[in-house]
């Protein structure tokens, strides 16, 4: 058959979707944009700012050019207590994560209350940022590494927390029905039939949580909990931009080789 | 027609996939490529079109050298080859039509690609193509809702779509069961010989390359080491081709039922497509 | 029931022991060693008030104390912060999703060539290794204060983030579709639009909504150094020790970023 013979014969039409699905992803289309401009507009935005920031944003590398080398040695100290932070903010967080995951997932909560506490200790958590909390227990403990610790502590949570609880809830719950089914105890379940389950879920999502509070630990200073942040904040303020870059690359250097540890470590327990 | 000489192929890895590859296809003929794995089947095909860059040679196709091209060249030269492919290779979430339709990209520009507004010939042909292979009514179903079979005959109606003056095929069944392998393969052959166009097949079932092949090719080791009819197919030659093994079995009586129409009648074209829709 | 037949080939079946993620029982003592001596370090060698610390229990509790009831009184400032926080998160998240598109074609390996890739690599790593809050003192010594500041450090965050994600996505497609398409003589544009598009549409979607969830909760903080929102509300009553506003914007941040995640869940459920 020759090609026109076929176009005789079939439809020469195809259209991907229907009109009326046509009009709906447009109407879609539209209203996503129409957001977007509201969102931009109706912001107090001083656009006059935007004239120079080109001007500025050159005066400030070429203040910033060369980095002053003989600054690095001091900041070898705040740089460790930076990783303090972290690590120790890290590890007290899987021993109160543990147990808030367990409250958080449906499988194993209690009852409906404990499973609306473990939630909201989750959520919580989360919606308040590190440097929030960093600000609050400033407050409470006085500036330093201990405010810092806490702040890692109470943000860390939820992160891990949710991330076991929804491990918990995905568990095989045949080798858990079996384990009940000899008779064993609420926590002897908890620990032989639940825990094997979840625990490389537990390394993962750990030593990752850990390469992000290194980064998190990095800006704590910024509200005076500890570490790094505090130098750069003061260096900052007090335009002193050459040693602002050396911070800055040594920020880099620690956040680029924890990722590459983190990295290294989840592909060897995964 | 198309003539490929002393072609060769070296890997960065020092493997040498192809050594001094000769030979010509032309006519409308099913020519099959059989041989081990890693005997270069998937090479040499690729090497037609250039998805893998030959290292030595020439891949003449009519008068065109395909090594010569410069990008854009390739492009037009690519449009003319249709080549299907052992995993289908359909764009998944894409309708069937549209998948027919990314047939005609080499031809349709950009803007009209992006609105998926082709041509209403192409769109004609896409319908047609999709009677004739037995999909009638599957144009707005989506790709990976489709069976094995199903996906295969879009992927031939998509290279189709080309309106090609080659077909280059590399294992369209090996990821299916021996009944719909064989359904693919007439459905292949059938629309190979109504278009004229001739098709370059990698097989490694020998008993399909037998029954459905107008010539078979072997190759070993990246080298052509049998090239003739399927009838001097014997086991000498399968001997030369793989090795050393017990043939007897493997041999089928090419003189019996032979899937290959001579010339394609509506009868048992119907009867052919009932079973194929099976 | 009285014999039990297995017992005999007990001494064939070998002993059970736990599964560990780590066999070499050496190594694994080794790094469990290693472990807790860096512990304990780090718990020697940081500085830590204790006095000042133990203080902290009667202050948490005197905070406690001030911080309740919540003081919702001033709920016209509360607003337009809220407002402004989210105001900011869209932006960021439209225009972040806008500019990853080129960004993560040219981060995805099997597409572009190797300088192209290394390029949109670098900025990838490089805006995703600062703190947003870096960020936004940056960005606020150009801009000056306000929103702007915020929304831009937002923009960078989310463009490298999305862009990452539909990078890796587009690297991890079946290499055969891109064959197909290339097979069929198709140019650069229609292999974006023909392959790579449908297939990494959805999950491209779904990862930019679930940024406009995370923008929410980041938009809370660039204010603490002065980039708009309700962040330098909060900030502001921190440093004024006006708890009990502080905790009603606390409050009202969490029920915003519950809502913002209740909200992307269900779109993305919509998608799929």
């Amino acid at each position: 058959m020759t090609p026109l013979k076929h176009a005789a014969k079939h439809p020469e039409i195809w259209r991907r979707f229907s009109p009326r699905q046509a009009l709906l992803r447009y109407a879609c289309y539209l209203g996503i944009v129409a957001v977007a401009v509201w969102s931009v507009s109706a912001m107090d935005i001083t656009w006059f700012f935007l004239l120079d920031a080109h001007v500025q944003a050159l005066d400030m590398a070429t203040r910033m050019w060369p980095p002053e080398a003989g600054y690095s040695r001091k900041l070898l100290t705040p740089l460790i207590e930076t990783i303090h932070i972290a690590t120790l903010g890290t590890v007290v967080t899987v021993l109160v994560a543990f147990p808030v995951a367990f409250l958080a997932a449906r499988n194993t909560t209690f009852n409906a209350l404990t499973w609306f506490i473990g939630r909201f200790i989750l959520v919580a958590s989360r919606s308040v940022n590190t440097v929030v909390w960093g600000l609050l227990f400033v407050a409470i403990f006085g500036p330093g590494p201990m405010a810092g610790i806490w702040a890692i502590t109470f943000r860390s949570i939820g992160f891990l927390g949710k991330l076991v609880a929804e491990a918990i809830e995905e568990i095989d719950t045949g080798v858990v029905e079996a384990i009940e089914s000899t008779g064993a105890s609420r926590l002897q379940v908890l620990w032989i039939g639940i825990l094997p389950q979840v625990l490389p879920v537990i390394y993962g999502t750990t030593v990752y949580r850990w390469d992000i509070n290194i980064r998190e630990s990095s800006v704590l200073g910024f509200v005076g909990a500890g570490g790094i942040g505090i130098v750069l904040y003061a260096a900052i303020n007090q335009f002193r931009w050459q040693e602002v870059s050396v911070i800055l690359l040594a920020v880099f250097a620690v956040v680029i080789l924890s990722e590459f540890v983190s990295a290294a470590v989840r592909r060897r327990i995964t | 027609m198309l003539k490929i000489s002393g072609l060769s192929k070296v890997y960065p890895t020092g493997a040498a996939a192809l050594k001094n590859v000769s030979f010509s296809v032309g006519e409308p003929k099913v020519v099959t490529i059989i041989g081990p794995s890693g005997a270069g089947k998937s090479t040499l095909i690729r090497c037609i079109n250039r998805l893998v860059e030959p290292t030595t040679g020439k891949i003449m196709l009519d008068d065109v050298d395909i090594l010569a091209l410069n990008r854009h060249d390739l492009r037009e030269a690519r449009r003319r080859m249709g080549m299907i492919f052992q995993e289908y290779n359909l764009v998944e979430r894409l309708t069937v039509m549209e998948n027919l339709l990314s047939g005609r990209l080499g031809y349709v520009g950009f803007w009209r690609t992006y609105g998926r507004k082709f041509p209403a010939e192409d769109v004609a042909a896409a319908f047609a193509l999709l009677e004739r292979v037995g999909l009638s009514g599957y144009q707005n179903t989506r790709a990976d809702a489709l069976s094995g079979g199903e996906r295969q005959r879009v992927g031939i109606s998509r290279a189709l779509m080309q309106k090609p003056d080659l077909l280059l095929v590399d294992e369209p069944t090996a990821s299916l069961d021996p009944k719909t392998s064989r359904q693919i393969m007439r459905i292949l052959v059938e629309l190979a010989h109504e278009r004229g166009t001739p098709a370059l097949v990698n097989l490694h079932d020998v008993g399909l390359a037998q029954s459905f092949s107008d010539r078979i090719i072997g190759l070993r080791s990246g080298e052509v080491v049998f090239d003739g009819p399927p009838e001097q197919v014997t086991a000498q030659v399968l001997t030369k081709i793989y090795g050393e093994e017990d043939w007897s079995t493997t041999i089928r009586k090419v003189e019996g039922e032979s899937g290959k129409p001579d010339k394609p009648h509506s009868e048992s074209e119907e009867s052919m497509l009932r079973e194929s829709l099976a | 029931m009285t014999t039990t037949p297995s017992l005999s080939d007990r001494g064939n079946t070998p002993q059970w022991h736990r599964i560990r993620t780590i066999e070499n029982p050496w190594v694994r003592r080794g790094l469990v060693a290693i472990a807790l001596s860096y512990l304990l370090w780090s718990m020697g060698s940081i500085e830590i008030n204790w006095g000042r610390a133990a203080d902290g229990v009667p202050r948490a509790v005197d905070m406690i104390v001030r911080m309740l009831p919540p003081d919702f009184s001033r709920w016209g400032l509360l607003f337009r912060g809220t407002l402004e926080s989210v105001q900011m998160a869209l932006a960021a998240s439209f225009f972040g999703m806008i500019l990853a598109v080129p960004v993560g074609i040219c981060g995805a390996g099997n597409l572009v060539p190797k300088p192209v890739y290394l390029a949109a690599r670098g900025f990838i790593i490089l805006s995703r290794t600062f703190h947003e809050i870096i960020v936004a003192i940056f960005f606020v010594k150009i801009f000056g204060f306000g929103p702007l500041a915020g929304v831009l450090t937002l923009l960078v965050s989310s463009t490298s983030f999305i862009s990452k994600m539909l990078a890796e996505d587009i690297e991890n497609m079946p290499p055969g579709q891109l064959e197909a398409i290339r097979a069929t003589g198709a140019s650069f544009p229609q292999l974006l639009v023909y392959c790579v598009s449908p297939q990494a549409l959805p999950r491209y979607l779904g990862v930019s909504i679930y940024r406009l969830d995370a923008n929410i909760r980041h938009s809370t903080v660039v204010g603490i150094v002065g980039a708009g929102g309700i962040g330098q509300v909060l900030a502001a009553s921190f440093s004024r020790y006006d708890y009990d506003f502080a905790l009603a914007i606390l409050l009202t941040i969490i029920s915003l970023v519950f809502m913002g995640e209740f909200f992307s869940n269900w779109v993305r459920n919509q998608l799929r």
